[in-house]
């Protein structure tokens, strides 16, 4: 089985905090990781491989650093990265990426199947994995949390959904988004971080792909950013003080209204 | 302090923290106390390629040396010392086939062993032999094509749970040290039973067992090298593999230095940190000092014998030695600096003083060590 | 250079870092010489990173003295005539046949929205058999009900929802579709927006409409909820937004509205689907959806145990609500996943959220902040949550709740 795996690098949200001075983020020695849902995504191509043979490849769009997410997923067992980075990709929304990664996987050819993570934990839109399969015509199946079996050229999964889940087949090629029921990723091996230092990561840049120019960037980009502020912070309230059945009494006498 | 680690070896350091980080911390506690052997854990490091890294390119392994595996060994264990141990105890039962196989026992055994699918331990203690090795009972009776086993091995780290053992036995009672052989001995050998489980102070997630031979009956082909070479496999095996006592001692003391830190900057006491107290600072001092102290002597020793040096005992005791003597004093301080909560087994810190105390009496007393020591001292003095 | 800094009108003020999200601007000292080498003066001049730089344009309003020049690139694309593009969309979600009530809660928003635009709302409406949900959907907002019914269409799929969706929008031109935030909205609207090449915004907390340019302002977090865009979609159409389950309110049901019925059908092909639903598997809550609860109980590490959320359980019953956990429960495999709110779980905006013994770090903060009032039980009074609760509770959960229960037992009965 051929297998793409489109990830993204993110900054690790749990550390990202606000200045209080400025309320603007503070990027400042924030660690890129690779976006925790592509981990999943990571690890069912790497199991696939190892259950059906094939090639695995890992791609990501963004800047010369997202590099190293690549050789992560590569000591984790993925064959082969390729980043896709040009400043015309600069500024794109979910339809210019979803637009981008697309057209590599184009380039790349022959594959069974698509896997990507649920969504990003820095956009959290999820619309990526969902706009690559329309791009290439292909069917999909989102929130995937088991793949029950490949037989035949298809495929049969479990989606879940906000009562339980649902048992769909699929006929390859097919893409998938996963969700973190679906396995538990592995540390990578001393040999995968040895053969992760040394590999060689393609770079494909607009040049390479042959893309439209008017449909990625900013230009592609349908929705624009048009304001940027920090919400409203949500203030502390009170504390009620007092010993265990007076702060009872009291939060029930609060409470009471609200509940009927 | 850097100490210039190849690129390999950061990455064994990097992978063995995030192991440590990820997936010993949440755990420890819990193996501490139901003393469960942590095959999730072995799975993980096997996975990881952490056991080939002290085995031969040749046969499965990634061609590491003693000082890769130090590494790795100290950084499991500043997450605990006792899952560590079942890690560093199969490399210490690995070392013999390493060193002294032939080709085709090596064959036989090093894949698996490096591809953490089966662990080894080595065993030589019994009841009426620790310190005084040269008097264990265990005998070895060549019949025809085999050996016969008899007596009992005690206090086995990795004991029922490895698949592969090392067993120093008695083939020849009158040759005295002479007469001891060395010989591989596998799990499912008629024969070959396991006895109590201990029940330890510290680095209770190991397994700790009595190994006993009834008639056991090995193939000859069994045999290390040949007989009489019992106590030379088993020095040569120690040689190699006090390092890596010493690097879990470090790990031990680095971990409990780090908690001692953590909890000095935020208990409050007086109204203001403890850490902001002279005398807490001065004991901080001392025992960063000295486990940077034992680094240095143990990473040059591990240095020492990846480089072939020859007469590595008196050096690979002194750095077993002063590392668990370190361990000891920095996780025993460690507890003192947590003060009543040090003592309560709500905090991490306690384990780290019983794990510590192991590793000042295992594989070698700290006594056995200086004697080691002063009896090279004074031979080359002689000269 | 799709965004520069005129050198010589900036002053090195850095008014512009502090306003860039994503620290892209640096000030850099930039050496002038006038040609004698005695006479170098160096500026402190602003330098964008251009591969941090986003292009959101957060800095361009921010320099007083208008040193930030941001070329947006004019789309040559054909763009449709915008103003062909009339009425606001509701995708109405079904399941079983039973309108979820996130379609209700959007309805009423476009109406709201559709006032500002003087337009009308319809709802878009695919499944099987369920002419009986119609008049709901007219008193509960919409103008007209597109209604599509087919075998095929009983249960949602990717495929045939997005064929008969994308004919439905290139047919009657709306230029605003919005839909709920669910598994389902979400597959379905990406696909969607792809398909028609137009902007498509996920999760909105706050929809409007800017009075000049009459075009859908949207509103949504990113980085956790650390901050918040306000996003259009100016050159096409329609304008989709997905927006999250008790985020908006809807209308209060007039029985006495009127709409319009429109039915569409197609042909056979268009309701094909490469994938095939074999099956659908309800997992039994023992209790309230989390995700509809009104009230929840959630408890976090505090709780020490599995059988201790059986205290939450007590007062949840009592109260009428849902238990709801941290992942640190989840992850020590004391309660389902399906029971935890936060980043990685569910977002719930209960009225009620009463959490035991959770601490309150962000990735929880960011599922449960929509909540209106925030009660906290726990032990350490420098737990995170205290800063943004609206009661804390200092002291020991085990005794508080049980109290609790008691208490409210005691009182809701009266």
């Amino acid at each position: 089985m051929n297998i793409i795996v489109c990830i993204k690098q993110v900054p690790e949200t749990t550390q990202v905090q606000i200045n209080p001075e400025t309320n603007t983020l503070i990027r400042k020695g924030v660690k890129s990781i690779i976006n925790p849902f592509d981990m999943y995504a990571i690890e069912e191509a790497v199991r696939l491989k190892e259950k059906f043979g094939g090639k695995t490849t890992v791609i990501t769009m963004g800047p010369p650093q997202a590099d190293a997410a690549l050789r992560e997923a590569i000591s984790m067992g993925i064959d082969e990265g390729i980043l896709l980075s040009d400043p015309a990709f600069a500024g794109s929304d979910t339809w210019a990426t979803s637009y981008t990664l697309a057209g590599a996987i184009k380039k790349i050819g022959g594959f069974d199947l698509i896997i990507c993570g649920k969504q990003a934990s820095d956009g959290d839109t999820a619309q990526v994995g969902p706009g690559i399969s329309m791009h290439l015509d292909i069917p999909q199946v989102t929130y995937v949390k088991k793949i029950e079996e490949i037989k035949g050229g298809s495929m049969r999964v479990e989606r879940m959904t906000e009562e339980g889940f649902e048992i769909i087949e699929t006929p390859l090629p097919a893409l998938l988004t996963v969700v973190k029921e679906i396995n538990e990723p592995r540390i990578p091996s001393l040999r995968g971080m040895m053969k992760a230092r040394q590999a060689k990561i393609a770079t494909w840049s607009q040049k390479e792909l042959g893309l439209d120019s008017e449909r990625i960037g900013l230009s592609g980009s349908p929705t624009q950013v048009i304001k940027i502020f920090t919400p409203p912070q949500r203030s502390g309230g009170q504390i009620i003080p007092g010993e265990t059945q007076e702060v009872v009494d009291k939060l029930v006498e609060l409470l009471k209204g609200e509940i009927n | 302090m850097d100490y210039l680690l190849s690129e390999e070896q950061k990455m064994i350091q990097q992978l063995c923290r995030q192991i440590a980080e990820d997936k010993i911390k949440p755990v420890a506690a819990e193996y501490d106390k139901t003393k469960k052997f942590p095959w999730d854990i072995i799975k993980i490091l096997a996975q990881s390629d952490l056991f080939a890294i002290f085995v031969p390119t040749e046969y499965g392994g990634t061609g590491g040396g003693v000082l890769d595996l130090c590494i790795a060994t100290e950084e499991l264990s500043r997450a605990c010392g006792g899952i560590a141990v079942c890690y560093a105890a199969s490399a210490l039962g690995t070392f013999p086939i390493i060193l002294f196989g032939n080709d085709e026992q090596k064959k036989k055994y090093l894949p698996d062993l490096a591809s953490g699918k089966k662990i080894a331990a080595f065993a030589i203690t019994e009841p009426e032999a620790g310190s005084d090795a040269s008097a264990i009972k265990t005998t070895a009776k060549k019949q025809g094509d085999y050996y016969i086993l008899n007596g009992t091995k005690h206090f086995i780290t990795n004991g029922g749970e490895a698949e592969v053992y090392t067993i120093i036995a008695m083939t020849d009672k009158t040759k005295g040290a002479r007469g001891a052989s060395a010989f591989i001995v596998e799990k499912d050998a008629a024969g070959f039973t396991f006895g109590k489980e201990e029940d330890k102070l510290g680095i209770r997630a190991s397994a700790t067992r009595e190994l006993v031979f009834n008639d056991c009956k090995i193939p000859k082909e069994s045999l290390l090298v040949k007989e009489g070479m019992g106590f030379i496999v088993t020095m040569k095996t120690f040689d190699m593999s006090r390092p890596g006592v010493a690097a879990q001692a470090l790990g031990i003391a680095q971990g409990a230095l780090e908690a001692a830190v953590r909890y000095a900057k935020e208990r409050q006491q007086f109204g203001k940190s403890i850490s902001s107290f002279q005398g807490i600072q001065w004991m901080l001092a001392d025992m960063a000092t000295e486990i940077e102290a034992a680094r240095s002597l143990v990473y040059s020793v591990a240095r020492a014998i990846d480089a072939g040096t020859k007469d590595i005992s008196k050096d690979s005791a002194m750095a077993k030695l002063y590392a668990s003597d370190v361990a000891m004093r920095v996780s025993t301080d460690a507890v003192q600096i947590f003060g009543g909560y040090g003592y309560m087994k709500d905090y991490p810190v306690e384990k780290y003083m019983r794990d510590a105390k192991i590793t000042q009496i295992y594989e070698g007393t700290n006594q056995i060590q200086r004697n080691i020591i002063a009896l090279q001292l004074i031979k080359e003095m002689a000269k | 250079m799709p965004i520069q800094i005129i050198i010589e009108k900036c002053t090195g003020c850095s008014l512009c870092i502090k306003a860039c999200p994503f620290d892209a601007i640096r000030i850099m000292d930039k050496l002038e010489s006038s040609g004698s080498a005695s006479d170098s003066r160096s500026h402190k001049k602003a330098v964008i990173d251009l591969d941090k730089c986003n292009l959101c344009g957060a800095c361009v309003p921010a320099c007083k003295l208008k040193a930030v020049l941001l070329e947006k690139a004019e789309t040559a694309a054909p763009n449709p005539s915008l103003k062909d593009y009339k009425g606001i969309w509701i995708f109405i979600e079904q399941k079983q046949g039973k309108v979820q009530s996130v379609s209700y809660e959007l309805l009423g928003k476009a109406q709201e929205l559709a006032k500002k635009l003087t337009t009308q709302v319809s709802a878009v409406f695919l499944g099987n058999n369920v002419e009986d949900q119609l008049d709901e959907l007219i008193w509960h907002g919409a103008d007209n009900v597109y209604l599509v019914e087919a075998p095929e269409l009983a249960n949602f799929q990717d495929e045939p929802y997005t064929n008969v969706l994308v004919r439905l929008i290139l047919e009657y031109k709306p230029e605003i579709l919005l839909c709920g935030a669910t598994s389902i909205g979400r597959s379905l609207i990406s696909r969607v927006a792809v398909k028609i090449n137009t902007g498509l915004t996920a999760d909105c907390t706050g929809l409007d409409i800017d009075p000049e340019k009459k075009i859908l302002l949207q509103t949504r977090p990113a980085f956790g909820g650390n901050i918040m865009a306000t996003i259009i979609t100016p050159r096409h159409r329609p304008q989709m937004a997905t927006v999250r389950h008790k985020v908006m309110q809807p209308m209060a049901p007039d029985k006495r509205r009127q709409g319009k019925i429109i039915r569409e059908s197609f042909d056979p092909y268009v309701y094909t689907s490469r994938a095939k639903l074999l099956d659908i598997v309800d997992e039994v809550e023992t209790l309230v959806n989390l995700a509809e609860a009104d009230i929840i109980v959630s408890g976090g590490r505090g709780m020490g145990g599995p059988e201790n959320f059986k205290l939450l359980e007590e007062l949840a019953k009592v109260l009428g609500g849902a238990v709801g956990a941290s992942r640190a429960a989840v992850d020590a495999g004391w309660i389902p996943y399906s029971h935890q709110v936060g980043q990685t779980g569910r977002t719930v905006a209960p009225k009620i959220y009463i959490a035991c013994g959770i601490s309150g770090q962000i990735q929880h903060f960011v599922g449960m902040s929509s909540s209106k009032i925030i009660i906290a039980i726990n032990k350490d009074p420098d737990a995170p949550i205290f800063k943004f609760a609206t009661y804390g509770l200092i002291g020991d959960l085990f005794q508080i709740v049980p109290a609790l229960t008691k208490k409210f037992k005691e009182t809701l009965r009266k």
